[in-house]
């Protein structure tokens, strides 16, 4: 019986290789040579491509699914993930994979910048990997199009807003991207074309480049400290060395591409099943004015980055630094194509590798927090604590009200709770005094709005009064040196100050 | 496949002309008319893909409901359907600004976009500020900029009043270039 079974299986591989040459053609593929010292280094590139099967899979199962119509693709993934078996699931796949296909393709890219893998002659599969990170990055966000709720359609207002800061033809530029003169219908239509056609396209096409390429030049070596790349005796010396030491990539090199690959779909089949689907959050309808936008962690350094920057030069830094970036990644194997690859020899690239890393992870986690965002019900939802509240007098008390009515929680925090964009006001009266606390109050200053005409003279009194009560235990009230001392306390300080800030 | 007859030693006389010169010219030949038909293809292709650069996209006056909705001393939410809306746009075709009347039958009509980067702004009307949640950009009653990253003030849109109707010059994005 099992020998039938043998034969018949024997029969049938030899009547297709006879016929199509598969096995001819797969095998050396497979089998191809890989430096010995190939080892967990560099399976985060296998990695990739695994996340990116995974997303093919997923997508073209939700495209039978999702409605990429303006009107009908919010009610569309609602449907997904309630109704549809698995959809939910589904949904979580795709969006947690595409997070852990960045997250490999950043790591990929590490490695191969600190191990100085793009030098001769491997120029051309760094120049192509960099364009699929383009393409990556590019997925994530037309991808988070897909969602169709207010994160998206401000997240395109976010984009269009800065494709129309191009000088002269910034607005044709925004309607080419919105597909007319306002976000709608037509802009999700072709960003879904983008998304499941024109993107994976061209990232499979990449794909196989960078694949081809692997097999023309090899896998390069772990770098060791004096072992200089040479282009003129570089390739012979690599093919030697690969003779007489390397491995083949089935199963020598494989076998680590697939534990360590196996490992990571659990991973991120767990959190898939764990923390679910990505969004879709609240509705996209733009009279929706309560809307928070936030992009996906991908891009969380670029919401940063726009908060943080001086606005002077926003506008020069957006049109500038991109090519910048761009033309630097592609050319780096240009600049910098023979020589030393060990990371110990290499500091001045460790350096930027390091300060990048650094920056880019600040960025992003400032993003998290975004301090600089007014928490917009902070008014309404957080109460004064109650331990600034006792013993006040009733003026103390008035001031503590009008901080309540007038938002400016929103953006000052007391008891650990409200917005960071400004200082808390928790021991504000320790860092500042009567007349300081009226002038800042009225006429703002250091990215405070003034509140000189929205508050009443008796309203700014009780504000300065409760805030001077607000002290670190035991710390006298604060006061200008050698200026006059107030006579009276804070309840019987004058009812009127518009005007006259204490001079 | 026909063979490379010109290296290989033949029986047969050469009756047939030297192909190289035919296809040499049907080469030729090929690539030109693929060239034409190419060029005629791609007007439509091109022209398509462009034509949001290319068309102006013109305002309408829309209606945004009677002055009375809008009484003197306050800000509100008005909020009308997009006059270039396409059917397939669904809630995203609803669209909102901000109505502040400061004097009697007296009107600035800003857009929600923040002039920063186009997040959606709120009033309060307590502190008598705009504020945006993204990157803190704070604007002041009257739409001019209070504090944070945008470069001006709110984009306001053009109003006027007809038989009691608050009118409004609408249907465009605001952006830096082209403020309403």
């Amino acid at each position: 019986m099992f020998r039938t079974i043998k034969n018949m299986v024997g029969g049938l591989l030899g009547w297709t290789e006879s016929r199509s040459g598969v096995i001819t053609f797969v095998q050396p593929i497979l089998t191809h040579r890989v430096p010995r010292d190939a080892k967990w280094w560099y399976v985060f590139g296998s990695a990739s491509l695994m996340f990116f099967s995974i997303q093919v899979i997923t997508g073209i199962l939700l495209a039978t699914m999702y409605v990429p119509s303006a009107a009908e693709a919010y009610s569309s993934l609602q449907y997904i993930d309630q109704q549809v078996p698995f959809g939910w699931m589904l949904r979580a796949l795709h969006a947690w994979s595409s997070n852990a296909m960045i997250l490999m393709v950043v790591i990929h890219m590490s490695q191969v910048f600190l191990h100085a893998s793009f030098k001769f002659p491997r120029e051309l599969m760094w120049m192509v990997g960099v364009l699929l990170l383009f393409c990556t990055l590019a997925l994530a966000f037309t991808g988070q199009i897909m969602r169709w709720d207010q994160d998206a359609y401000w997240g395109l207002g976010i984009g269009a807003a800065i494709v129309d800061r191009v000088p002269m033809l910034g607005n044709q530029m925004r309607n080419v991207m919105l597909g007319g003169p306002y976000i709608g219908g037509a802009t999700l239509s072709r960003f879904f074309a983008l998304h499941v056609f024109v993107l994976p396209g061209l990232t499979i096409g990449l794909i196989g480049a960078h694949m081809a390429l692997i097999l023309k030049n090899g896998i390069s070596e772990m770098p060791k400290p004096g072992m200089v790349v040479d282009p003129k005796t570089y390739v012979a010396e690599y093919e030697e060395r690969i003779k007489k030491t390397g491995v083949a990539f089935m199963p020598d090199a494989a076998q680590r591409d697939m534990v360590f690959c196996g490992l990571m779909l659990i991973i991120v089949g767990f959190l898939a099943w764990y923390l679910g689907p990505v969004g879709p959050n609240g509705i996209p309808n733009p009279t929706i004015i309560d809307a928070n936008p936030r992009p996906d962690y991908a891009f969380l350094w670029i919401f940063t980055a726009m908060a943080l920057m001086p606005p002077q030069i926003e506008t020069a830094v957006l049109l500038i630094a991109p090519p910048i970036v761009v033309l630097f990644l592609l050319g780096l194997p240009l600049i910098s194509n023979r020589g030393e690859r060990a990371p110990s020899r290499r500091p001045g690239a460790v350096v930027v590798y390091v300060l990048t890393a650094t920056a880019l992870g600040t960025l992003t986690w400032l993003g998290v927090v975004s301090a600089w965002s007014p928490v917009m019900d902070a008014w309404t939802s957080l109460p004064t604590p109650v331990k600034y509240l006792v013993g006040r007098t009733p003026l103390e008390m008035q001031g503590a009200l009008v901080i309540q009515h007038s938002q400016c929680r929103n953006c000052h925090s007391l008891g650990g709770e409200g917005g960071l964009r400004g200082p808390n006001l928790d021991n504000v009266g320790s860092r500042k005094s009567w007349d300081q606390l009226v002038r800042q109050v009225q006429q703002g200053g250091g990215n405070m709005p003034a509140y000189g005409k929205n508050l009443s003279s008796a309203e700014t009194t009780a504000v300065v009064a409760f805030m001077t009560t607000l002290r670190n235990a035991g710390a006298p009230e604060s006061t200008i040196p050698g200026a006059m001392e107030r006579q009276s306390s804070p309840d019987q300080a004058p009812k009127a100050v518009v005007g006259d800030v204490g001079q | 496949m026909s063979c490379d007859c010109s290296n290989t030693p033949s029986d047969q006389p050469a009756q047939t002309p030297p192909p190289n010169a035919r296809r040499g010219f049907m080469l030729k030949f090929g690539i030109g008319l693929m060239g034409i038909g190419g060029a005629i293809a791609s007007i439509p292709i091109i022209g398509y893909a462009i034509t949001p650069a290319l068309k102006k996209y013109k305002n309408s006056w829309i209606d945004l409901g009677g002055t009375e909705d809008f009484p003197e001393g306050e800000t509100r939410l008005g909020k009308f359907t997009n006059p270039n809306a396409a059917p397939t746009d669904g809630e995203s075709a609803e669209q909102a600004v901000w109505v502040r009347s400061y004097k009697p039958a007296q009107f600035q009509v800003f857009a929600v976009n923040c002039a920063h980067l186009g997040c959606p702004v709120k009033w309060f009307q307590q502190s008598k500020l705009f504020m945006c949640p993204c990157h803190g950009g704070v604007y002041y009653e009257d739409g001019s900029h209070a504090s944070g990253p945008p470069p001006r003030g709110l984009f306001e849109y053009k109003w006027k009043i007809v038989d009691g109707r608050l009118l409004i010059d609408a249907g465009r994005l605001p952006g830096l270039e082209q403020s309403v």
